[in-house]
């Protein structure tokens, strides 16, 4: 990832300026998976704007993938990056927690 | 170990449901056939009570004996843990693995990293157990433990509506699957699982009594089906678990005809000629030093001889303290156990619970097949067991050699002073045939006597024998009885020589009387002689005296006629 080039900067100094990586595991087009990426591209888009990245997985199209984030629960949001990863299930429609979820309050 | 289950005797056995098999041992045989074909079964008990390692022997045995591969989903140990806590069971589930027989899914969840916003489902945990069971054509599910979701994920609500729906899915998807989960207070399961597997249900309990653990199982529920719905010992062994499954046998044991020596003719005679019943029970019971041990090992000695298999189960003494001894008396055992006709299976009997024994010589008698058993001695069981459990825990064991038509020899050690009818356990009802070796104590000396208390279906003798060991083995001699009193050892040598003196001394008075008489009738005879004589010269003395008297009457009648013819006073011719 090339913009991790200011690595030795703070963290909380970086949180504005670093990109936020995020999976969103969904099982098919159900009507709360799209809830849940609605949702997440609301908050997204008002908080981060043009600094996340959102890869949608379906599960249901590659299901070998869901070991990999010990997906369980869907509609799953992991973000991967920064560190630590954080899991948020549901189809966040609870925005506050969303925000805590995503460290970007 | 895949046992063909005969259900054929078992009411309604036309209508049982489908069975897979778990292939562990002693299982199939109490749900007469295995777990539900097909459905989930609930396998719950506290930690460390071996559910995991169930889960994993039901997997293992399944792509071992049955060729169905199956997908073990662990919540609470990852692969490399799992694969190594079931080595030392000897499976290999990396083999397994690489011939895609099993596939290991760890899944795990760090409730600290997980929040929740808003509704969601469990298809991600579907989608990878579907994933899973298709990627091998799995046939069996182990879902191991699935609670650890509910310390996992924060809506219990939305949980338990999943759980549902994952149970419905597993029947759907027509895999037989085994869920663990941990023991609750007062409930089967901590948080209830029980709810959701309705068809099977299996409990695991690690018990300690007087110090001594002892496993259990349980069929709880099993709906549908015939099971045994006792607690069942069960033992965590070299290679698995094995159950017991003796309480579901019942009398329904066949019997045999066919004889088996019992190593000394002589008893064989007095047994009606044959020796005892193949499969039958034998009892020796009797005080210390009697005799039980040798006689048992003589029996065994003589069956290996035959080319027969033994298993002495030795509670008191170690193997080779018994080769030893039996030796001192002319049998021979090493060689035997050499050819691998004889083993033995020695343990302490405090070192663990009765039912834990009881699984063991189970074992043993699965794997090494035995035509003959023999426990020596049983008394020392009542260490570990009170009179009604070890009669029980006899009562299965007996049930199961019968079954298997072994022969089976126990002893009994009787303490000085007890009734020696009275058996020490009260199992003589169990035994078929009943010897009582007892010490008879006279003129400072103690011998051994033996006899038949009872026989079942056998004439058997009703006499008391002497029972010797000598350098050159077991023998049983005739009891002397002289003045209705038995005598045995030396006091029947002294009896035997007193008895012959005073015959002798009879024979010697009766000659002499004969003698007498003799002599009597010679000098009776002498006299009648004498007599005879006597009267035979009286008789001529009186033929003589007669013969004169009459001359001289003749003398003097002629003597008067001359007178008168000479005094003329009569005529000359009268």
């Amino acid at each position: 990832m090339p913009k991790k080039k200011s690595d030795s900067t703070p963290i909380a100094k970086n949180r504005k300026t670093r990109k936020l990586h995020l999976r969103l595991y969904v099982a098919g087009q159900t009507p709360r998976s799209a809830a849940a990426l609605t949702n997440l591209r609301q908050v997204c888009e008002e908080r981060v704007p043009g600094k996340y990245e959102i890869e949608v997985i379906d599960l249901l199209k590659k299901p070998q993938l869901a070991s990999g984030d010990q997906i369980l629960a869907v509609p799953t949001l992991v973000r991967s990056l920064p560190q630590p990863i954080r899991k948020i299930i549901g189809d966040l429609s609870n925005k506050e927690k969303l925000l805590i979820g995503l460290d970007i309050a | 170990m895949a046992r063909n289950v005969n259900t054929s005797n078992r009411p309604g056995s036309k209508r049982e449901l489908p069975k897979t098999p778990t292939g562990i041992a002693g299982f199939d045989e109490i749900t007469s056939g295995g777990l539900p074909k097909g459905r989930p079964a609930l396998i719950c008990g506290a930690a460390g009570c071996g559910k995991t390692l169930f889960a994993a022997e039901f997997l293992v045995r399944g792509a071992r004996q049955f060729n169905e591969a199956g997908v073990f989903m662990a919540f609470e140990e990852t692969a490399e843990e799992l694969t190594r806590n079931v080595a030392s069971l000897g499976f290999d589930l990396n083999e397994l693995v690489r011939q895609k027989k099993l596939l290991v899914d760890y899944v795990h969840i760090e409730r600290s990293e997980i929040q929740e916003t808003g509704e969601f489902d469990l298809e991600g945990l579907f989608i990878r157990l579907n994933h899973a069971i298709d990627a091998i054509g799995a046939k069996r599910v182990v879902l191991d433990t699935l609670e650890a979701l509910f310390s996992a994920l924060p809506n219990e609500l939305i949980l338990r509506a999943e759980l549902r729906r994952l149970f419905r899915w597993l029947k759907d998807k027509g895999v037989t699957a085994v869920i663990t989960a941990e023991r609750g207070q007062g409930a089967l399961t901590r948080y209830g699982l029980e709810e959701y597997v309705a068809d099977c249900v299996v409990l695991l309990d690690n018990r300690v009594v007087d110090q001594i653990s002892t496993r259990r199982l349980r069929v709880v529920k099993y709906r549908g089906s015939f099971h045994g719905g006792n607690e069942y010992p069960f033992l965590i062994g070299e290679d698995g678990i094995s159950v017991l499954p003796v309480t579901s046998l019942g009398l329904t044991h066949e019997v045999s005809a066919q004889h088996i020596s019992s190593g000394i003719a002589r008893l064989d005679t007095m047994l009606g000629g044959k020796g005892f019943y193949r499969g039958s029970s034998i009892l020796i019971s009797g005080t210390a030093g009697s005799g039980k041990s040798t006689l048992s090992a003589n029996f065994v000695a003589a069956a290996c001889k035959r080319k027969e298999r033994c298993l002495y189960l030795a509670f008191e003494e170690s193997p080779s303290q018994i080769i030893r001894n039996m030796k001192s008396v002319g049998i021979e055992l090493e060689n035997a156990v050499q050819q691998g006709l004889l083993k033995f299976h020695a343990s302490r009997p405090t070192y663990q619970g009765l039912e834990m024994h009881l699984v063991r010589i189970h074992d043993a008698v699965r794997k090494f097949k035995p035509q003959v058993v023999v426990f020596d001695p049983l008394t020392n069981l009542n260490e570990v067991g009170s009179e009604r459990e070890v009669k029980a825990m006899l009562t299965r064991l007996l049930d199961f050699l019968k079954m298997s038509q072994i022969t089976a020899m126990f002893t009994s050690l009787t303490s000085g002073g007890a009734n020696l009818d009275q058996s020490e356990v009260g199992v003589s009802s169990l035994m078929d045939t009943w010897f009582i070796v007892r010490n008879l104590e006279s003129s400072g000396e103690r011998n051994r006597a033996l006899y038949i208390l009872k026989s079942r279906g056998q004439p058997h003798s009703n006499q008391v024998r002497e029972f010797v060991l000598s350098r050159k083995g077991l023998d049983l001699l005739d009891v002397y009885v002289s003045e209705g009193q038995v005598k045995v050892g030396s006091e029947k040598i002294v009896e035997q020589a007193r008895d012959r003196e005073k015959a002798l001394l009879a024979r010697e008075q009766a000659e002499v009387r004969n003698l007498n008489l003799a002599r009597y009738r010679k000098t009776i005879s002498a006299q009648i002689e004498a007599l005879k004589a006597e009267l035979e010269t009286r008789e001529a003395e009186a033929r003589v005296e007669f013969a004169t008297e009459k001359q001289r009457a003749n003398n003097l009648g002629q003597a008067q006629q001359m007178m008168n013819r000479h005094r003329l006073a009569d005529k000359k011719d009268q």
